[in-house]
């Protein structure tokens, strides 16, 4: 067993370069639809039940129109999210023949969890017209707890390949005496699912707030986009503070049960104490850092509070068992990336909060409004940076410090993974960019329809050169002649 | 224990073809509609039919997958190595079906309908026929432990006669319920409709078979002796039975009976698969016992099964019966307030 873990690192298998690629294109992917899946019922039912409850037409119309969106959303994310179990079999069978058992039971409670999301959704989705108000409501309520369920699941097995534990090894390296209980309730675990959940909570809060940010800065100051806006936010900038907490738990985590991913997230070279903070810069191979901001002794006292504390540095263990310095740097960008953006985070909730407080109110200014409408995009990267850190820097192990990831690899040729790469890369662009075309034309159709309405209840005449003007006709012949102000770009255009 | 975990596979398998079967065989009569204006009726009753549940349809696949990693790791390993291509394109095909289905009907252009509908129909076709290849693979011993990708494994005589049974029952299964979804929808000519293509696609269904028998008699000896013996003799015969029920009920035009009859036939047909494969997952190289995983996995894994049916079934049966009734609809232009805009034609 030695002597082949000895050979497989040694040699990289053509495939394994990608391999690798389509597992991040197509993951990188589906993330992107993660928080939407995971938070987006929960902050509908929110507008959904404020509608019931005071008998909202504008909440009820907001409702509405998410779960609209919510449909097609979740379609995708399904479909994306199969793929990935495909590929576990397709990309890395070493990795499943070997400890499917020990691990895979996580992704046995995430299939039911998204069994019953699945139901639930659909009932949720289609029971508008025809359930009673209060009763489709409720139905709905389990959703968020299954998508809880289903995120456990998920982190769960994401986690063992952390800090894997719950088995013994035999005399041939295979996984024996397996405990299940263990093998979900790694170290890891508890950290990890935490982070994620809010962080899943929060995107989907800004970007959801972030649309309507845009609608106000472009003068749309109704009840409609206040509310869309207030509600979102308000859930992802509470949230906001808790996160940063969460964050800096877990990497204190990682510091303890995975010294070697903390040192190439932090850039530590050699074991040593009052180790310095790099923010950004790059780790040459010969272990010396070009670039960035050096503050002296700030790693030490993040990770173990004051100076003193002895950082494991990336030589503690042989080169071929830790990141290489461009994955190491990868690791630590995305790392500073996702803490800075989490840092400016908190300004934005803090001045939510500050006005709410002095003026009970939205802030006035549009500069808030700029920020916002951004923070949903920058949360989106915060999720892409935050799971390249935990896989990046668990290089070169697919489970930690007991299988490389040469040697789970699949055997097919290179050639025919990268042609599917190919073939990939091609659907998954064409398909998201249907769905983004698709929401943004419902999108286009509801703010003809309001302006059309809000024109007829001011009564404007015709030749009124208002935003909301004579374009705003609710026919198809007129409604659809290119509405001034650049309305059709994205929403993360306007800012 | 690994044997209970065994059939709770084979029962998932039979689940994901009867219920992500009736799926892909409305996608199957989609791609058979026609041009826009002739093909109109059935897929807007192919929409409506099929929208609410097809998700929750196709998590039983994800199931199928879990239960083979978690519970038999070494097959899943043999048969995602040894089955690369076809697992990989059935997947794309998974990809372009739902995300062809998901935006067509938020789409109000023809163009664009017709490009979604496209990707939709077409991958309905091939996925199915791939995935049961990737079985007819497996059933006529193929795939070892260690078996490498080749195209032997899949493209055989064997297996493509899979693959094409997979896509006449999807299509029997799918035209069958459109036949009560029609009645349901208030669409009498789709009844008529639909009954007329269930009675083809039985027809070549019973053509198949009989081409099969001779086909693969040497070449998946031990399964085609379990089918022609045995258990697997006798869910055959019921399967055939419930076959013939569906016609007769199809013919007297009763709608109501003829989906479970249908439904019926092709589960039984995945458990007589089951019977005949006995002891083995993969046939004859490794058996049941073999490949299970821990003991302590299993019984977790039964353990969770089994709150997932408690938590599971009552909320699938929900939807079901909420759907057959009638209640689920989706949302329109006017509950959501949405406009017209220029280009639309539908």
């Amino acid at each position: 067993m030695l002597s082949t873990v000895g050979f497989l690192a040694n040699s990289t298998p053509d495939q394994l370069l990608p391999a690798r690629e389509l597992m991040a294109f197509t993951l990188a992917s589906h993330i992107l639809l993660v928080p939407f899946g995971v938070a987006l019922p929960f902050i509908t039912l929110l507008m959904h039940h404020r509608a019931l409850r005071r008998n909202d037409p504008v909440a009820l119309t907001l409702a509405r129109r998410w779960s609209a969106v919510m449909a097609v959303q979740f379609a995708i994310g399904i479909i994306t999210g199969t793929v990935l179990s495909f590929e576990f079999g397709l990309l890395w069978p070493g990795m499943m023949g070997r400890w499917g058992d020990v691990f895979g039971l996580g992704f046995g409670v995430e299939a039911w969890a998204f069994f019953l999301e699945a139901v639930l959704i659909a009932i949720y989705l289609y029971g508008w017209r025809r359930l009673k108000p209060w009763t489709h409501f409720w139905l709905a309520v389990p959703l968020p707890p299954a998508a809880l369920m289903g995120a456990f699941g998920i982190i769960a097995a994401n986690s063992w390949m952390n800090t894997p534990q719950g088995f013994r090894l035999d005399a041939q390296g295979n996984p024996v005496d397996v405990d299940v209980r263990q093998a979900v309730f790694t170290p890891m675990f508890g950290p990890e699912y935490w982070h994620f959940v809010v962080a899943m909570l929060m995107t989907a809060g800004y970007v959801v707030a972030g649309v309507y940010a845009v609608g106000r800065l472009r003068g749309r100051r109704d009840r409609y986009h206040r509310l869309g806006f207030t509600v979102p936010f308000t859930v992802a900038a509470i949230l906001t503070p808790i996160q940063f907490m969460l964050g800096d738990s877990a990497a204190r985590a990682v510091f303890h049960k995975q010294p070697v991913k903390f040192a190439a997230t932090e850039l530590v070279w050699k074991t040593d104490t009052h180790v310095p903070e790099y923010l950004f810069g790059r780790l040459n191979g010969d272990g010396t850092i070009s670039g960035g901001i050096k503050i002296p002794q700030l790693d030490s006292i993040l990770a173990g509070f004051k100076p003193s504390t002895q950082v494991t540095g990336l030589t503690s263990v042989p080169a071929a068992d830790r990141p290489t310095a461009v994955q190491a740097t990868i690791a630590h960008w995305a790392f500073d990336i996702m803490v800075t953006i989490g840092s400016v985070l908190i300004l934005l909730a803090l001045w939510y909060a500050w006005s709410w407080w002095r003026h009970r109110d939205n802030p006035g200014n549009r500069w808030f409004y700029r920020c916002a409408a951004l923070a949903g995009v920058a949360c989106l990267v915060t999720v892409e940076c935050g799971w390249i850190t935990t896989e990046v820097g668990r290089q070169p192990w697919i489970v930690y410090q007991h299988m490389r990831v040469s040697e789970a690899v699949t055997s097919t040729r290179a050639g025919s993974l990268w042609a599917m790469l190919g073939i990939v890369m091609v659907v998954y662009v064409a398909v998201f960019g249907s769905f983004l075309a698709v929401v943004l034309k419902m999108r286009t159709r509801w703010r003809i329809a309001d302006e059309g309405s809000a024109a007829a209840r001011a009564e404007l005449p015709p030749e009124t050169d208002t935003p909301y003007g004579p374009r705003s006709e609710p026919e198809p012949t007129t409604a659809g002649t290119a509405p001034g102000g650049g309305s059709d770009h994205t929403p993360g255009g306007a800012s | 224990m690994a044997e209970f975990i065994a059939w709770v596979l084979v029962i998932a398998i039979a689940a994901y073809a009867c219920a992500g079967g009736t799926d892909y065989g409305a996608g199957f009569w989609d791609l058979l509609a026609g041009g826009a204006e002739h093909g109109k009726r059935p897929r807007w009753l192919i929409d409506h039919a099929m929208a609410p549940v097809w998700e929750a349809n196709n998590v039983w696949l994800i199931f199928v997958l879990v239960i083979m990693w978690t519970g038999f790791p070494t097959m899943f390993q043999a048969v995602f190595s040894a089955m690369w291509l076809p697992l990989a394109l059935a997947a794309v095909g998974l990809v372009l079906r739902g995300a062809g289905f998901a935006l067509r009907k938020p789409t109000r252009r023809l163009a664009q309908q017709r490009i979604y509908g496209a990707a939709f129909a077409v991958s309905s076709l091939v996925t199915p026929f791939f995935l049961g290849a990737v079985l007819g693979g497996i059933a006529s011993g193929r795939v070892e432990v260690g078996t490498t990708a080749s195209a032997d494994a899949w493209a055989n005589g064997t297996s493509v006669l899979t693959g094409l049974l997979a896509i006449a029952a999807t299509a029997f299964l799918g035209a069958v319920f459109l036949c009560s979804d029609a009645l349901r929808f208030g669409a009498p000519d789709l009844v008529d409709y639909f009954r007329l293509r269930a009675l083809c696609a039985f027809g070549v269904i019973v053509v198949l078979a009989l081409i099969a028998l001779p086909v693969t008699h040497h070449d998946a000896r031990y399964v085609w002796d379990g089918l022609t013996g045995g258990m697997g003799l006798l869910l055959i015969i019921l399967a055939a039975v419930c076959g013939l029920a569906t016609v007769l009920l199809l013919l007297r035009r009763s709608y109501g009976w003829s989906r479970h009859t249908s439904v019926a036939s092709v589960a039984l047909v995945v458990g007589a698969w089951g019977f005949a494969q006995r002891p083995y997952v993969l046939p004859t190289s490794l058996t049941v016992t073999e490949a299970a995983g821990a003991t302590h996995t299993l019984r977790w894994l039964v353990i969770v099964t089994v709150i997932a049916i408690v938590l599971v079934g009552p909320a699938l049966v929900l939807l079901y019966r909420l759907d057959t009734m009638g209640e689920l609809e989706e949302l329109t232009d006017a509950d959501t307030r949405a406009a017209r805009t220029s280009g639309d034609n539908l």
